[in-house]
């Protein structure tokens, strides 16, 4: 194995999944899988038990790896990650996202602390799925009370999933809850775990919504009805650190936002959120639509006008 | 292996303890192949036709081989490496090492195989480092890089949980750098790792560098052979593994090892549950049931349910732990665990539960309970690990269910003061490991080692539970100890009812195995504390003589 210090490849961002079994993880990683769309993601999950990738999906399959039609690649990892995560950065083509789908009983937090440990790889999000109908109850349940709040505790994104199955005063009861007792978490409802993959890695907020939002002038999000984005647009010199913390904050509603902008010292900065973690970081050399910072959100808590204003930019595609 | 030409010999011993109710003393024991042929007085046993009278332990005891139903064939492989813990221990060839009693100490050894070391570039490897021994000094990097900068450096804790390495350690894995986010991974002033990993993730990165090779240690066949080494020098004739992967390569590798002509030790294998459905691992049981011989036993299944004790992963009900830290780590799920129980129970399949807090053994016992309504089982013999934390009630629940238990006799002397102070406090440190509790609410009873964790030896194990000392000298809970007729039926008789092989061994009897612990001294004799030196000549195992000198 060569040393980490030699290796020049960029670091391949890592979402967690988490969530007690039953939430609906494998339902949502064969979602994101049909949005690849050209985007390579390799998914590790615990063990290959209960098959968990839909068979449409596979186009082949040995004993510890199933391969994924357009490039993505699904392994088990056994109760060894770091070596699955070690084989992983040695895969070609080198997968462009990484899912990890922890098993129902893991601590979603504990799995990002030992991606960590490897520099070739960076964590994104958390993403912790609840069962809308059982969650609240399992949350007080003998044996996996802690468990389940601390998964939820770890989250950046909780989505609330299977929200057609309890009455509506349940699920608005269940909402504020997770709204209350877990701030550091965005939450958004889902029915089958259907959720964007743009929410979930980088790239595809940029490469996608932007190019596609830009170029083809669609309207609201075409593919993915319940979400709204907005493009902000920033003149050079604003802080990115302040532009982060404010898109970050609970109050912003937003599920996600990333753009590049040019700060005070000339520098390109990247700011990136997910729910209430957010990244300022220097922009690899050559990115484009600087200036520009895409935002997701389940439905405008805040207006992108006000924000823009309050941040010192303006609304660039409503 | 026993036919009727097979020559009889008939051992005259200063005295037999044959644990058989019936015909609890001796003076001669006849055995013919691999089996006991009775044991009586020379008149009796003449009845069987011609023999051949050995003397050789005519001023010994024979007492049934110790049976160890908790153990980890692993031990022997650790022997490779360099012994780095606080107490003497005995290693494989007879040689006693010293306990280390200061960082220096700990040191200069770790020099001294870094002068020995042909290859520059070799690994020094370590094992059962101990830090709360020496005041709560923690180690670092910076420590190790004394020994060698050259070389990376690892040394594994007596836990088996953490491990402290060196500076050149660190940068082969990657992990000399800032931004290390972790909380097992405490960093120097400096922003560095300090070279102490407290958890497996970390420990996966640098294994392969400082020498710790995880599927070597699993199935090595000259670790095999000293850890068999290990069982002939403390009387130890079975012992299990308790929880391998068994993947088709170790099991053909240990089928060898195990049928060399020479090998000394029944081992008892259990494949572990991990990362599989549960009826995945039930099948999978059920295969290698087919596979086992007279000296591999195949055929069980072995599943994890929380942590341990001293990481504080083990599940404990309220009110917790004594110093507030925050509730272990469980490993699987109750509907795993009943679909596991229900399927183990529906194919005959036989199920070691790792259990070590009390809340651990609350879902060990409501799963069994629901899963036992639907497959009841006359005789399953399920058996609760660890069982630390069990109270009174938990092992009635124990006795109701047809659960045995397997009780880590050892943890007390190791951590006990610990216990009292940190884990659990005094009230529970009390009740804790209560073999005195199992007995009286009639739940049979197995003491154990859980080598490498603690060091293999049964008495030395009887010798916990008799007297319930920690390593300061302190008794605690002094009302669950046991006598010294019980302990020794524990690692006897009630270890291999524990492995269903009670029929077979555990007491010296007419059709059981020649399976026999040879001692210098008779250990009922003895009184409770000065039961672990009683002192060990070897074995006899399958009929065949193995005596710790030449082994």
């Amino acid at each position: 194995m060569s040393g980490d210090a030699l290796n020049t490849q960029p670091t391949m961002p890592v979402t967690v999944v988490g969530g007690y079994l039953g939430a609906g993880k494998t339902t949502l990683v064969n979602h994101l899988l049909r949005q690849a769309n050209g985007l390579r993601l390799a998914i590790l999950v615990n063990d290959f038990g209960d098959l968990p990738i839909d068979a449409d999906l596979i186009e082949n399959q040995d004993e510890n790896v199933i391969s994924i039609s357009g490039g993505c690649v699904c392994c088990s990892f056994g109760s060894d990650l770091i070596g699955a995560l070690i084989d992983l950065r040695n895969l070609e083509p080198r997968p462009d996202h990484l899912l990890i789908e922890a098993s129902g009983v893991a601590l979603p937090g504990a799995i990002a602390e030992s991606v960590s440990l490897l520099q070739d790889f960076k964590m994104d999000s958390i993403v912790v799925l609840a069962d809308a109908e059982t969650v609240q109850q399992r949350s007080r349940e003998k044996y996996f009370s802690d468990t389940i709040n601390r998964q939820l505790t770890s989250a950046d994104l909780i989505v609330l999933n299977k929200c057609d199955l309890p009455g509506r005063d349940d699920l608005s009861k269940t909402e504020t809850w997770l709204r209350n007792d877990f701030p550091n978490a965005a939450c958004l409802c889902t029915q089958r775990a259907e959720l964007p993959l743009c929410l979930l890695t980088e790239k595809d907020v940029l490469g996608s919504v932007i190019e596609t939002r830009i170029n083809a002038r669609t309207t609201p999000f075409s593919y993915h009805p319940g979400y709204v984005t907005s493009v902000l647009e920033f003149p050079k010199g604003r802080d990115p650190n302040a532009i982060a913390a404010v898109l970050a904050h609970e109050d912003s509603g937003l599920l996600r936002a990333k753009g590049h902008i040019e700060g005070a010292d000339g520098e390109i900065y990247t700011v990136q959120t997910v729910g209430r973690r957010s990244e300022v970081r220097r922009s690899p050399v050559g990115v484009g639509s600087v200036g520009r910072v895409v935002l997701i959100a389940p439905d405008w808590h805040v207006a992108p006008a006000e924000l823009a204003d309050a941040l010192g930019g303006r609304v660039h595609i409503r | 292996m026993q036919t009727q030409e097979q020559e009889i010999i008939i051992y005259r011993a200063r005295r037999i303890l044959t644990m058989n109710a019936s015909n609890p003393v001796a003076e001669y024991v006849a055995v013919r192949g691999d089996r006991v042929l009775g044991a009586g007085n020379l008149e009796e046993l003449s009845g069987w036709g011609d023999f051949k009278l050995d003397d050789r332990f005519a001023d010994k005891i024979l007492a049934p081989g110790f049976v160890e139903g908790h153990s980890h064939t692993m031990e022997g492989a650790l022997w490779s490496y360099v012994y780095c813990g606080f107490y003497d221990r005995t290693d494989p060839d007879g040689k006693v090492w010293p306990g280390l009693k200061s960082g220096e100490e700990i040191l200069a050894r770790l020099a001294a195989r870094d002068r020995e070391l042909q290859n520059e570039h070799a690994p020094i490897s370590g094992w059962a480092l101990d830090p709360i021994q020496y005041g709560g000094k923690s180690f670092c990097r910076a420590d190790f890089d004394t020994v060698s900068g050259e070389r990376p450096l690892g040394v594994l804790h007596a836990s088996g949980h953490l491990m402290n390495v060196n500076t050149k350690a660190l940068e082969m894995a990657g992990l000399l750098r800032l931004g290390i986010n972790h909380s097992r991974v405490p960093l120097g002033d400096d922003g560095l790792p300090t070279g102490e990993l407290k958890g497996p993730d970390a420990m996966m990165l640098v294994n392969n560098h400082v020498g710790f090779d995880r599927a070597l240690l699993a199935c090595d066949e000259q670790g095999l052979w000293q850890f068999a080494r290990l069982c002939v020098r403390t009387g130890t004739t079975t012992a299990t593994d308790l929880a391998n992967p068994l993947p088709p390569e170790s099991v053909d590798s240990m089928l060898r090892v195990t049928g060399e002509r020479d090998f000394p030790t029944r081992i008892v294998s259990a494949k572990r549950f991990a990362a599989m459905k549960p009826a995945d691992v039930v099948d999978s049981a059920r295969q290698l049931r087919k596979q086992s011989s007279n000296q591999l036993r195949l055929g069980t299944v072995k599943v994890v349910l929380d942590g341990s004790m001293q990481g504080f992963t083990a599940r404990l009900r309220q009110p917790g732990y004594f110093n507030g830290a925050p509730n272990g780590l469980w490993y699987v799920s109750p509907e795993q665990l009943q679909e596991l129980y229900e399927l183990a129970l529906l194919h005959d399949v036989q199920v070691h539960i790792h259990n070590n807090g009390d809340e651990a053994t609350d879902l060990a016992l409501d799963m069994m309970e629901r899963a036992l309504r639907k497959h009841p089982h006359p005789d399953h013999r399920f058996t609760l690990q660890h069982t630390q934390m069990a109270d009174a009630a938990q092992y009635r629940r124990m006795k109701k269910l047809g659960f045995c238990a397997n009780v880590f006799a050892n943890h007390h002397y190791f951590w006990g003061d610990q216990h009292l102070l940190k884990t659990v406090g005094p009230e529970r440190a009390k009740r804790m490991n209560g073999c005195r509790t199992a007995l009286r609410e009639g739940v049979p009873l197995a003491i154990h080692s859980d080598a490498p964790v603690t060091q293999l030896g049964p008495l030395f194990t009887a010798w916990c539970a008799a007297n319930r000392q920690t390593k300061s000298g302190k008794t605690i809970g002094a009302d669950e100890r046991i006598s010294v007729a019980e302990a020794l039926y524990a690692i006897t008789l009630g270890a291999s009812y524990t492995l269903k092989m009670d029929g077979e061994i555990g007491s010296i009897e007419i059709g059981k195995r020649a399976d026999m612990a040879v001692l210098d001294d008779d250990p009922f004799e003895a009184r409770p504390e000065d039961l672990k030196d009683v002192g060990v000549w070897g074995v006899v195992q399958g009929g065949r003589v193995f005596s710790a000198e030449t082994i």
